[in-house]
């Protein structure tokens, strides 16, 4: 479960103070897929930073399965963010010239997994994210964008994380690709109870999940429930 | 992280960019190289220095006549050139020093001489047995000059190995052939063992005769060139050359003992002023090539500076999934630790080869020491460790989400 609670964020350039977050404060269930949507300037990309344990708040308080992680230090926050949280990026940042399994298998490498588990736990990883297993060998750089998406999304899943957090992960992606990941995220959370939170300027993209959370100018406008979400049906959908 | 994970880091990132890692390596490579084959130049020069030295004999003093005056003169013929030492001045030396070992006079200079019609110049030793030991002289073939000999003023020579191959031809039979120095014939009774010559003199590019022989027949006079005593050891050197100048000047009835008829000169001085010039060689050699190792360390640096900003957004990636600070600047310091280690093998190996072609092609009597392989070994580490350390501070300092947008 997260709770933030009042969470303020104040840059300060020089003499210039500018609040990125002015108390913004919501909780999610675990398994819920609520997209953070705001136009770019609004704060979500400083709100997903706090959020993804990236960085703390000025002010306010985060907690995170119960454990206040609003002001531990650098290496206590990487700590939580290898444990609890993987991060699917727009420009999916994978390690180039290295197989796609090994990708995968680094959050496990820093978690000190023993090599054989680390194997199978990402060969699962990357069957829930949904490639194809004749993929698993190639190097990151000869997969297509889809493909280099679902690699991410299975290292994001492969520490079997309390919370998958995505930045705009449709944005470097043409409509069809997008929409493939976009069934991805439900699928896993309808069918492993995910946790996603998925950070968008696109209502398009946001329309995708259950909740919707405005954010506007460092503040939170609005947070609604999505009754008629869009549903992508992979399997009438063809594979990226 | 396991120390398995991070090698295996630090070999796919090594080997991502082959060209680059070989080209750093190459710095150290150089500089570890250099410094190993300029330590084995350095000793192997001092060696040389330090055999040809002792190969003229050992715990030696030479006493030598002092410079010639004429009354009222300025005019100098150079040191030992005045006629100051005769045979009764080296019989007092051994009568009446201890701590001597052996002593040998002798008579020497440079003679135009000839056998069966070819001739050479060379220097002709009129000496006594004694010299043998004094001198370490071991004679190949035949005999050297025998107490008879002298007694008898014998016509009699012994060759040294370079001179019986330019009388006789190379390794010919020289024994009871006959050679004429200064019209006087003399019969070849042995030749000398090589020494190897270098250093001062060849010492097998000599004729050995008896010192009655050379009075009489050659320098027409009572007074001897040289006379050369082994003292028993090597600290009792100092005490002899002591011991025979208060004995000379006392002889010669010379007052003042700043200006003597005669100069001793102590083996032990020579090899020690010899060692410290190859000394200040070696040291001058490991210097340049210490700077050179130096340059390969910038060089290291350098590439890891390039790396760490190329590969930012991946270090902060690897900070997104968990890696804490010491994660990344230990794979930082790994990669440039490893650069170094195997750039200080492959230079070990290198520098072994310069000193082994060098000694192979004879110009120098090389050694590689176990030491300079350690220091080499050890410097390597070193650099890898301080010029790695600053790129994986900062590897390890980037904030993980301005390391992620940079482009």
């Amino acid at each position: 479960m997260i709770e933030i609670k009042d969470i303020i964020k104040t840059y300060t350039t020089g003499d210039i103070k500018f609040d990125a977050l002015k108390g913004v404060s919501f909780k999610i269930e675990d398994g819920e897929f609520v997209a953070i949507m705001g136009p770019s300037g609004s704060g979500k990309s400083t709100l997903m930073h706090i959020l993804g344990a990236l960085d703390t708040p000025t002010s306010g308080s985060y907690y995170l399965d119960g454990q206040d992680v609003s002001s531990l230090s650098e290496d206590a926050l990487a700590d939580i963010r290898r444990d609890h949280i993987g991060f699917v990026f727009q420009s999916f940042n994978l390690l180039p010239r290295t197989t796609v399994l090994r990708n995968v298998m680094l959050p496990l490498v820093y978690d000190q997994v023993p090599s054989e588990e680390r194997i199978k736990r990402s060969e699962e990883a990357l069957k829930a994210a949904g490639l194809d297993e004749a993929h698993f060998s190639h190097l990151s750089n000869q997969l297509s964008g889809g493909q280099i998406q679902r690699v991410a999304i299975a290292r994001a899943l492969v520490n079997n994380p309390s919370l998958i957090l995505a930045d705009e992960p449709t944005g470097n992606l043409d409509t069809k690709t997008g929409e493939i990941v976009l069934g991805t995220f439900q699928r896993l959370n309808e069918e492993q109870g995910k946790t996603i939170i998925l950070i968008t300027h696109e209502l398009d993209v946001a329309e995708h999940a259950d909740r919707i959370i405005l954010i506007r100018d460092g503040e939170m406008v609005s947070d609604s429930k999505q009754h008629e979400k869009k549903i992508i049906n992979l399997n009438s959908g063809g594979k990226a | 992280m396991h120390i398995f994970d991070i090698l295996n880091e630090t070999y796919s990132a090594l080997s991502a960019n082959k060209v680059r890692s070989g080209l750093t390596m190459l710095g150290i490579v150089i500089g570890i190289s250099s410094v190993i084959a300029m330590l084995a130049i350095g000793q192997g020069a001092q060696s040389s220095i330090q055999s040809s030295i002792q190969s003229i004999g050992s715990n030696l003093v030479l006493v030598t006549p002092g410079v010639q005056r004429g009354p009222g003169a300025f005019v100098s013929a150079g040191r030992g050139s005045a006629k100051s030492l005769t045979i009764a001045d080296s019989d007092a030396i051994k009568a009446q020093i201890s701590s001597i070992k052996n002593m040998a006079p002798e008579v020497s200079g440079r003679y135009q001489v000839t056998a069966r019609g070819q001739n050479t110049n060379t220097q002709v030793v009129g000496t006594i047995p004694d010299y043998q030991n004094v001198r370490n002289v071991q004679v190949a073939e035949g005999s050297f000059v025998s107490t008879q000999n002298v007694q008898g003023g014998s016509k009699v020579a012994v060759l040294g190995p370079t001179t019986r191959d330019d009388l006789f031809g190379v390794g010919a039979e020289a024994i009871g052939q006959t050679i004429r120095i200064k019209q006087v014939d003399f019969k070849v009774v042995g030749v000398t063992v090589a020494k190897g010559g270098s250093g001062f003199g060849s010492q097998d590019d000599m004729i050995f005769i008896p010192i009655s022989a050379a009075q009489r027949y050659l320098s027409g006079d009572q007074y001897v060139t040289t006379i050369s005593v082994s003292a028993q050891d090597a600290n009792s050197t100092t005490q002899v050359q002591q011991d025979i100048t208060s004995l000379l000047l006392d002889r010669h009835h010379i007052k003042d003992p700043n200006s003597p008829d005669f100069s001793t000169l102590n083996q032990a001085d020579i090899a020690s002023a010899a060692s410290s010039i190859t000394q200040i060689f070696t040291i001058l050699l490991g210097s340049v090539a210490g700077i050179s190792l130096v340059v390969g360390g910038i060089g290291i640096m350098n590439m890891m500076l390039t790396t760490v900003t190329e590969r930012t957004r991946e270090i902060g990636l690897r900070k997104a999934i968990g890696a804490k600070r010491r994660d990344i600047s230990l794979q930082f310091l790994m990669e440039a630790i490893a650069l170094t280690f195997f750039g200080g093998f492959l230079g070990v190996i290198l520098g072994w080869l310069v000193s082994f072609v060098i000694t192979y092609f004879g110009i120098l009597q090389t050694q590689v020491s176990l030491f300079s392989v350690v220091l080499a070994f050890g410097v390597s580490a070193a650099i890898g460790i301080i010029f790695g350390y600053y790129p994986a501070r900062r590897a390890a300092a980037l904030n993980p989400i301005d390391a992620l947008r940079y482009e």
